[in-house]
């Protein structure tokens, strides 16, 4: 059902854990639909990503899009990590299941709820940022009508 | 291999393959043939409907043979509401039904009938009062499961079938996860009409049956031959029959053995995982619940990423979670107990067979210890649980 990318991911999670004091944290999803996603990133004054964590709860998928992103975002800038989108995600695990398209949306989302985080904190705005939805479901529906 | 999913399908025993394979290259007979050729096909379907039968106190041309549970479950109610809509067109049923019951159901409903689904409690058993409230003059049938799927609460028949009797109301019960595991008895259950599937008690699949008793007038549901006192056509599935009877046979032999051993062990598991896993609850009742089947929530996790982790530790599981039931929903049988969807969502279903060893047990406890622990240990919510100081 999963492809081997997504296998390792799950199996052995790269950057599992949480970042004290970080620079953003988000969390997204929801436990009702039974996935959550939290990240959390360390950000240098220059703007460059030098540490990202997660904490997820969820299926093998999310747990895979969770290892895959924060591994993508790592050593970016802001705006580099702003292209980290969920097809991003789906194409460095080699794909996903389409019923588990949803989680590489959360991964996405959960990148963006962190750096809002940032910035809110920071009083800044970064460009081309939307403040995320709390509840990824309610965006996939959106979409999809 | 640790197969624990015997409520997903059984393995055929030794004893029942046997009885099988004569039935495809030597005695391939169709036994509706008239020559002599066909005479040790039918002998063998009519001794396969005799053992069947035997098993639920019921008589041999009481016996249907169908394709499996599913589709004796669509037969026994659609055939039912269709006999009867002269009559009424209410449809008594409970909430955690399997999807073959509900769906008919609600296939039903869009034809014009009325359903009324009756709430469990918080064990899974189906609310008696609620059930008597919800007889109407026009009710024409109940279908409540003898045994559930998920989380293995066995109904109260009796009551269920006294009721029905009393209100002079057809009776199905979906049996499928029950024959053959918990005695059944379609007299004392008062029971007009009951489903079964061969693979769930060591059979082959691809055949089931559905009883119906003598004198209830329900119609055909595969149109197109005189097999089966024309009420099913098609060519009989010769070793599939024989296949289903020799499982019954063997049933009939080991029941009170079985029912026993397994018992002892689901109980021993039971215990296991509630005193040394924290944050972990039983689904279903305690005590009416079938031999094999233990139920398990585990909060702060998901039910896919615990199948994963297992049969990577070659344990074969299942869940109830929404990754596991292709949609967003987890089980609606967790659900209707009363769970919140973010405890349902981590639900984990062992199912035992009468080959589980104490060892298999013992085993899969302890990869499941470290599992849930691992799995955790990466939850945003045990995270948040903890910080909140555990409460």
């Amino acid at each position: 059902m999963y492809s081997e990318k997504v296998m390792d991911h799950f199996n052995n999670p790269r950057n599992v854990g949480e970042i004290e004091n970080p620079s953003g944290v988000g969390t997204v999803g929801n436990a009702k639909c039974g996935d959550i996603m939290r990240m959390y990133l360390d950000i240098d004054e220059n703007g460059v990503i030098q540490e990202a964590k997660f904490k997820t709860f969820g299926c093998g998928a999310a747990v895979a899009t969770s290892s895959m992103a924060t591994e993508l975002v790592k050593g970016k800038t802001i705006q580099q990590a702003l292209e980290v989108t969920n097809k991003a995600v789906m194409e460095a695990l080699d794909g996903l299941p389409p019923v588990k398209v949803h989680c590489s949306l959360l991964a996405e989302e959960a990148i963006h709820a962190a750096l809002w985080d940032y910035a809110e904190k920071n009083n800044i705005k970064i460009e081309g940022l939307e403040k995320p939805v709390s509840d990824i479901e309610e965006k996939i529906e959106e979409e999809d009508y | 291999m640790i197969y624990l999913d015997n409520a997903a399908t059984t393995s055929v025993s030794e004893e029942v393959f046997e009885a099988m394979k004569p039935y495809f290259c030597e005695q391939y007979s169709n036994p509706s043939a008239v020559y002599s050729f066909a005479g040790q096909s039918m002998k063998a379907v009519d001794e396969a409907r005799a053992r069947i039968a035997e098993l639920i106190g019921a008589q041999p041309n009481e016996i249907y043979f169908t394709a499996g549970g599913s589709e004796s479950d669509n037969w026994a109610i659609k055939a039912a509401a269709e006999a009867n809509a002269k009559k009424g067109k209410h449809i008594i049923t409970s909430t955690i039904e399997h999807h073959a019951v509900l769906h008919t159901c609600q296939y039903l409903e869009k034809q014009g009938f009325e359903v009324t689904y009756v709430n469990v409690d918080e064990y899974g058993v189906v609310k008696l009062d609620e059930l008597k409230a919800a007889i109407r003059p026009d009710t024409i049938l109940i279908t409540i499961m003898a045994a559930n799927n998920e989380i293995g609460t066995i109904q109260p028949l009796k009551e269920i079938g006294e009721i029905a009797k009393e209100h002079d109301i057809l009776f199905h019960t979906d049996a499928v996860q029950a024959y053959g595991h918990i005695p059944l008895n379609v007299d004392e259950l008062h029971i007009d009409m009951l489903s079964a599937s061969g693979h769930k008690f060591h059979g082959p699949k691809g055949i089931g049956f559905l009883y119906i008793r003598k004198g209830v007038r329900v119609g055909s549901f595969i149109h197109g031959g005189a097999q089966e006192r024309s009420r099913r056509a098609g060519t009989l599935n010769t070793p599939g029959i024989v296949g289903v009877g020799a499982a019954a046979a063997q049933a009939a032999r080991t029941l009170d053995e079985n029912l026993k051993k397994e018992t002892q062990l689901r109980d021993y598991l039971i215990r296991r995982v509630l005193e040394e896993i924290p944050y972990s609850r039983l689904n279903g009742d305690p005590v009416k619940r079938l031999p094999g089947n233990a139920n398990f929530c585990f909060r702060f996790i998901e039910g896919e990423s615990l199948l994963i982790l297992l049969d990577q530790k070659g344990i074969c599981a299942s869940s109830g979670s929404a990754c596991t039931s292709g949609s967003l929903d987890p089980s609606h049988v967790l659900l209707a107990i009363g769970l919140p969807h973010e405890i349902a969502h981590g639900s984990l279903r062992l199912t035992l067979s009468e080959d589980t060893t104490k060892e298999d047990i013992d085993f899969t406890v302890d990869e499941l210890k470290k599992i849930v622990e691992r799995l955790r240990s990466m939850s945003p919510l045990y995270e948040d649980f903890l910080k909140q100081g555990g409460k």
